[in-house]
């Protein structure tokens, strides 16, 4: 066996041009099928995590006017949702993970010196979580104790964390909401975020909404947030909060306008339906590459096997038994392709490693699949031995006399 | 040329059954079967070539002397009769049986000397003991006294293509020993030869027959063929002259 490899060894040294361009085949395809899914499954990622910027697969609802006249009210009448609305549908509910309520206007704030207008957010606990806003090293969001004891503490985007402080640490510092003091007890982790209802997260911030409610005197919310269970359909969830408000509110349960949803989950449904179509034409194309790439290779396999046929045809006149010209021939192609499909993987990660940061934010951050490396190299890998397999049998069952002479 | 060579049997060959013939022919025949044709390249040959012998076959091309090469060397197989190389019947062996017989019992040397042009002398002269299993070590120190025995010691890390015509025919003579042949077979040895390095070629063929080896050479060459001990000429598939001189 060590004989073996010995030879091999000597006839790939011994024929940089022919090993050279196999390896280059492999490679070549391999970098190619790798980095156009290492994209495809970077973008799909980027996607996602861009959408879930805005929420975890969340329903925003909306109050509005009344379209259709109910139990002798008439239409057009403004439908106003308070905190216990909130709580009946919490209760009322079917496949509700959670809901939240959302108090919203713009604010004063002063800090030092400065002073900015801010869009200020009263909200549960819970709102943290649905809409993805992770609190930075070192800070939490707003907790059941701030809501028990309305108490003024606030969580802060990462651009208004600048816009105040700078580069200072914020998390316990006071600022003034209107007059009152609120001490800060987190900041935003930076988040990739593509939409959003009133105004992006990173400049915003949030204070319990029961202290909201003490400090304002706001009685109906300006909106509420809803997480259906995993798995429940949205459009069920959706309308079963719209009864559950209905019957408090009196208004037909079939009146979308007096209570609007945005749904967010389909977003992630046409997502998963774009991204299945894009992997789609990415493994189309992959597929394309392999064919051509399985057809160089094959190509050179096939000229390396007449090429060799005199070589062969001597080495059978020398005492060489068809076993071990195919052995040989077999290893020599494995090893081929194991260098082939490695370089092809390393290369891959080196493009990946040296991609622009600025691009991440739209197409994502490519990652390289060894599995995907692997398997191409070993498909073409396979292309190679079919393609050079049978000629080389032919070759080592000519007589040794006219293998020669060719 | 001296070669300092003493034979020194690697694998045990046994004697031959009959007598001290090496080879031995009985009506031979050999038709090629083209699908339309059929062509009776050899007609009925009756051969014996005892140890030791140095017989040159001559005959005019397409008389079927390469056909007789290639049978005796057991690169092809007879259509009919019965042939025995060193005691044993080659005549319906397997491939890989005619194989072992190629690598152990016959040493081929060419008249384009068919060395793999990528690998140096050395290792083109261990190629038939690779084969043969032979470990590397052994090999290597082998391969170098065969070289030097041709003169070539100071040439085994050379291509073959930085020899000269006349170098790589020894080479091809030193790998047709490597294994302690019971036959050397030469095609044609000098034909692509010049006349001086022919001639060199030719008396190692003659140190060679002196050391007791058996040689069958094929080939045109009038002066070469004056060397050997006996001369069969063969002409239409048929042994047309035997002659020991």
């Amino acid at each position: 066996m060590k004989d073996v490899f010995r030879q091999v060894g000597r006839d790939m040294r011994s024929q940089k041009l022919r090993t050279f361009l196999t390896v280059f085949g492999i490679v070549w395809g391999t970098v190619a099928i790798s980095l156009l899914l290492a994209f495809g499954t970077g973008m799909h990622k980027q996607m996602i995590k861009n959408t879930a910027g805005l929420g975890d697969r969340i329903i925003i609802g909306w109050p509005g006017l009344t379209s259709m006249p109910y139990e002798g009210l008439g239409k057009g009448r403004r439908i106003r949702l308070s905190e216990e609305d909130i709580d009946h549908a919490r209760l009322e509910t079917k496949g509700l993970r959670a809901i939240s309520s959302e108090y919203s206007n713009n604010m004063r704030i002063v800090y030092g010196t400065k002073t900015m207008a801010v869009d200020i957010s009263g909200v549960s606990p819970v709102f943290g979580e649905m809409r993805n806003m992770i609190p930075d090293w070192g800070g939490r969001f707003i907790n059941d104790l701030d809501m028990e004891h309305n108490r003024r503490t606030a969580f802060i985007g990462n651009q208004l964390k600048k816009d105040l402080f700078g580069e200072d640490d914020a998390i316990g510092k006071l600022v003034l909401v209107n007059g009152s003091p609120f001490q800060i007890v987190g900041v935003l982790k930076e988040k990739s975020q593509d939409s959003s209802y009133s105004g992006r997260d990173h400049s915003k911030m949030m204070i319990p909404s029961t202290t909201y409610r003490a400090l304002t005197g706001e009685k109906y919310v300006d909106n509420f947030i809803a997480q259906p269970v995993r798995g429940t359909d949205s459009k069920i969830v959706m309308d079963s909060l719209r009864a559950a408000m209905s019957e408090r509110q009196r208004f037909s349960p079939e009146d979308k306008e007096a209570l609007s949803f945005w749904d967010t989950t389909e977003q992630f449904k046409f997502f998963d339906l774009f991204m299945l179509s894009f992997n789609t034409f990415l493994g189309i194309i992959g597929c394309l590459t392999l064919i051509v790439g399985g057809i160089g290779v094959s190509n050179i396999m096939n000229v390396v096997v007449e090429e060799r046929t005199r070589e062969i045809g001597i080495k059978m006149a020398l005492g060489a038994r068809q076993k071990s010209i195919m052995t040989q021939f077999l290893i020599e192609t494995m090893i081929v392709t194991g260098i082939g499909g490695a370089i092809g993987f390393a290369i891959s990660i080196t493009i990946c490693a040296f991609f622009p940061e600025q691009a991440v934010e739209f197409v994502g951050m490519p990652r390289v699949s060894p599995l995907v490396a692997l398997l191409t190299a070993s498909a073409l890998g396979i292309v190679g031995l079919v393609a050079g397999y049978f000629p080389a049998r032919e070759a080592s069952r000519l007589d040794p006399v006219v293998a020669m002479k060719l | 040329m001296s070669l300092g060579l003493t034979k020194t049997k690697t694998n045990g060959v046994p004697a031959a059954s009959n007598g001290s013939s090496i080879i031995h022919m009985d009506a031979i025949r050999k038709v090629y079967d083209t699908g339309k044709v059929k062509v009776e390249a050899l007609k009925g040959i009756d051969l014996a070539i005892g140890n030791g012998e140095f017989v040159a076959i001559v005959g005019p091309s397409g008389s079927g002397k390469s056909t007789l090469m290639n049978l005796i060397g057991c690169l092809d197989t007879p259509t009919d009769g019965r042939y025995e190389l060193a005691g044993e019947h080659v005549s319906d062996l397997t491939r890989d049986q005619l194989a072992d017989i190629r690598n152990r019992r016959v040493g081929f040397i060419f008249q384009n000397f068919n060395l793999l042009p990528h690998i140096s002398a050395s290792e083109n002269v261990e190629m038939p003991m690779l084969f043969g299993g032979l470990p590397v070590r052994e090999r290597r120190e082998r391969a170098r006294t065969l070289l030097e025995a041709v003169g070539l010691g100071d040439r085994t890390e050379h291509k073959p293509t930085e020899l000269s015509g006349g170098q790589m025919q020894r080479v091809a003579i030193a790998r047709a020993l490597a294994m302690e042949p019971a036959i050397l077979l030469a095609d044609e040895p000098t034909g692509n030869l010049d006349s001086s390095s022919g001639g060199d070629i030719m008396t190692l063929f003659n140190d060679l027959w002196n050391q007791g080896r058996t040689l069958v050479i094929i080939t045109h060459d009038q002066a070469l063929a004056t060397r050997a001990s006996r001369i069969v000429e063969i002409h239409d598939g048929r042994i047309t002259r035997d002659e020991r001189q």
